[in-house]
C-alpha cells in the first residue's frame, strides 16, 4: 500500500506519512499559499504543485527530490492577443494536473479555467494551449460552475492506449480524443442537468460532471459525480446510464473508482446543490459493489452529527491496492480508511479547506 | 533611469531588489526588469500584459490609469512603486 499522501489545502501543502506511530502532518510547503492541484508523475516521481495566489496569479513549480526543494516553471498562459485588449482570456486557475502515457516520458497536461487544456512535452518546462478543443465552436455555450469561468477538472488517459484521452468539464460536458488531443468530439450521451430548460436537459455540451474517473484496470468503465447524479458508463464515457436515487443523496463531487473492480466506486454525499453539507449533519461515504445498483452507507469513525463538511471533486481517493483511502474536506478535516471505507480514522482535524488528496 | 521597486510581499516569491532602468513608459520600465527575470513578470502582469487586479503601481505618489496597456510616462527621476492590494483572511 501507498505509505504517503499530500494534502493540496488553501494554505500550503501538506505532506503526510505513515509512521509506526500511524499517519503523521509534515511541515508544509508553499506555506499559506493556496495551493489548487498536485500530481505526483508515477514514471519518473516528479511532483507538481499548482498555486493559485490572491494578488500574483497561478503558479507551477516542481519537485524532483519528493518535496524537499522546489523550482518555479513557468505557467501554462493563454496566448497573448495582439492589442490590448480588456476580455482576452487569462489563466485563472490549474484545476488539475495528468501524466502523458509511458510512451512520452514529461508530458504533463493541465486543465484550467478558464477552460484551456494545456500540454507540455518537457515536464512543464514550456506549455501550449490545446488550440483544437480551445478553437471549437461549442465552448461559446459552456459556462461556470462554481466559478465564474468553464473549467477542466477530469483529465483521463487510457493507460491501454494513450492516444485516447476523455476530459470532464463544469460546464461543458465530457469531451474525447482518439489522437492525442488533436481533434476532439463532444461524447457523454445520458448525463442529465436538471438546471436547464427541460428541452435541453440532455444537451451533452452543458452537462456539469463534477468529476470524471475511470476504473484503472477497465478504463471503459467510467464514474461520474455529476451536479445532478451518479453516471456510470461501460462504453469509454460515450454514453451514460443515470443510477436510480442513490443513498442517502445524489448531491456530491468526488467519486473514487476501484482500480481494478469495474463495479466499485466511493462517493462523498453532500444534501443538494443549494445546500452543501452532509445529509442531516452526519458525516458518510457510500459505496456500490455492484455497478450502481445498490449503495452502502459508511460512516465509522466520521462525525455522526453536527458536520459541515463537503469533499470536493479531487479529494476522495483510493489507493492501488483497492482498500486504503484518503479524504479531505472543506472544513479541513482528514481522514484515512485502511479497509476499503468500512472505517475511517481522522488524521488531522485542523488542516485549512482542502481542494485535493493524493497518495504518493 | 527611472528607479522601480516592488512590495515586499514579493520576496517570498522572487528576488526583487529596487532597480534603475531605461524606459519611457511603465511598461518600458517593467520590461526592462523582466528581462533579468521573466518569471516575476508573471507576478504583476498577467500574460495579456495587463496589470493584475489586485496589484497597483504608482509613478511617485499617482496611481496609473491606464491598467490595460501600461502606457503612463515617466521621467528620468521618476520612482515607479509595485504594489499589493490587501485581501484575504
Amino acid at each position: 500500500m501507498t505509505e504517503g499522501l499530500y494534502v493540496a489545502s488553501r494554505k500550503g501543502l501538506v505532506p503526510i506519512r505513515r509512521r509506526n506511530r500511524g499517519w503523521e502532518a509534515g511541515a508544509a510547503a508553499f506555506l499559506g499559499e493556496p495551493v489548487s492541484a498536485i500530481l505526483r508523475d508515477p514514471r519518473d516521481g516528479t511532483l507538481y504543485a499548482a498555486l493559485r495566489l490572491g494578488h500574483f496569479g497561478c503558479k507551477l513549480h516542481r519537485s524532483g527530490n519528493d518535496g524537499a526543494s522546489w523550482e518555479e516553471l513557468p505557467a501554462p498562459a493563454y496566448p497573448a492577443a495582439p492589442e490590448p485588449d480588456a476580455e482576452a482570456p487569462a489563466l485563472d486557475m490549474i484545476w488539475t494536473l495528468a501524466a502523458g502515457g509511458p510512451d512520452r516520458l514529461g508530458e504533463i497536461w493541465a486543465g484550467t479555467l478558464p477552460g484551456g487544456l494545456f500540454v507540455s512535452p518537457d515536464r512543464g518546462e514550456t506549455w501550449s494551449l490545446v488550440d483544437s478543443l480551445w478553437s471549437r465552436p461549442e465552448r461559446g455555450e459552456w459556462f461556470g460552475g462554481g466559478f465564474d469561468h468553464p473549467g477542466i477538472h477530469s483529465i483521463c488517459i487510457d493507460p491501454r492506449d494513450p492516444e485516447r484521452m476523455t476530459l470532464g468539464i463544469s460546464c461543458g460536458g465530457v469531451w474525447k480524443s482518439d489522437d492525442r488531443g488533436a481533434s476532439w468530439r463532444l461524447a457523454g450521451q445520458g448525463l442529465r442537468n436538471a438546471y436547464m430548460p427541460p428541452e435541453r436537459a440532455y444537451d451533452a455540451n452543458v452537462q456539469d460532471p463534477h468529476l470524471v474517473a475511470t476504473c484503472a484496470a477497465s478504463p471503459d468503465v467510467v464514474w461520474c459525480q455529476h451536479h445532478n447524479g451518479i453516471f456510470r458508463s461501460t462504453d469509454a464515457a460515450e454514453t451514460f446510464g443515470e443510477i436510480e436515487a442513490p443513498m442517502p443523496s445524489v448531491f456530491g463531487f468526488a467519486v473514487a473508482p476501484h482500480p481494478s473492480d469495474p463495479a466499485t466506486a466511493w462517493f462523498a454525499p453532500a444534501v443538494k446543490d443549494e445546500c452543501r453539507v452532509p445529509v442531516d449533519g452526519r458525516m458518510v461515504v457510500t459505496r456500490t459493489r455492484d455497478g450502481g445498483a445498490s449503495f452502502e452507507v459508511l460512516g465509522r469513525g466520521l462525525p455522526e452529527r453536527g458536520s459541515y463538511d463537503l469533499v470536493y471533486r479531487h479529494a476522495l481517493v483510493v489507493d492501488a491496492s483497492g482498500e486504503r483511502l484518503a479524504m479531505g474536506s472543506t472544513t479541513g478535516n482528514l481522514w484515512v480508511s485502511e479497509s476499503g471505507g468500512e472505517e475511517w480514522q481522522q488524521i488531522d482535524a485542523h488542516l485549512p479547506p482542502i481542494a485535493q488528496v493524493a497518495f504518493v | 533611469m527611472p528607479q522601480v521597486s516592488f512590495t515586499g510581499n514579493l520576496r517570498r516569491h522572487r528576488e526583487t531588489p529596487v532597480t534603475a532602468v531605461e524606459g519611457a513608459t511603465v511598461r518600458e520600465a517593467l520590461d526592462a526588469v523582466f528581462a533579468e527575470d521573466p518569471l516575476l513578470r508573471g507576478y504583476v502582469l498577467d500574460e495579456q500584459g495587463r496589470l493584475r487586479r489586485h496589484v497597483n503601481v504608482f509613478v511617485n505618489n499617482a496611481m496609473i490609469a491606464d491598467r490595460l496597456g501600461l502606457a503612463d510616462p515617466v521621467g528620468r527621476d521618476d520612482e515607479i512603486y509595485v504594489l499589493q492590494a490587501l485581501s484575504g483572511g
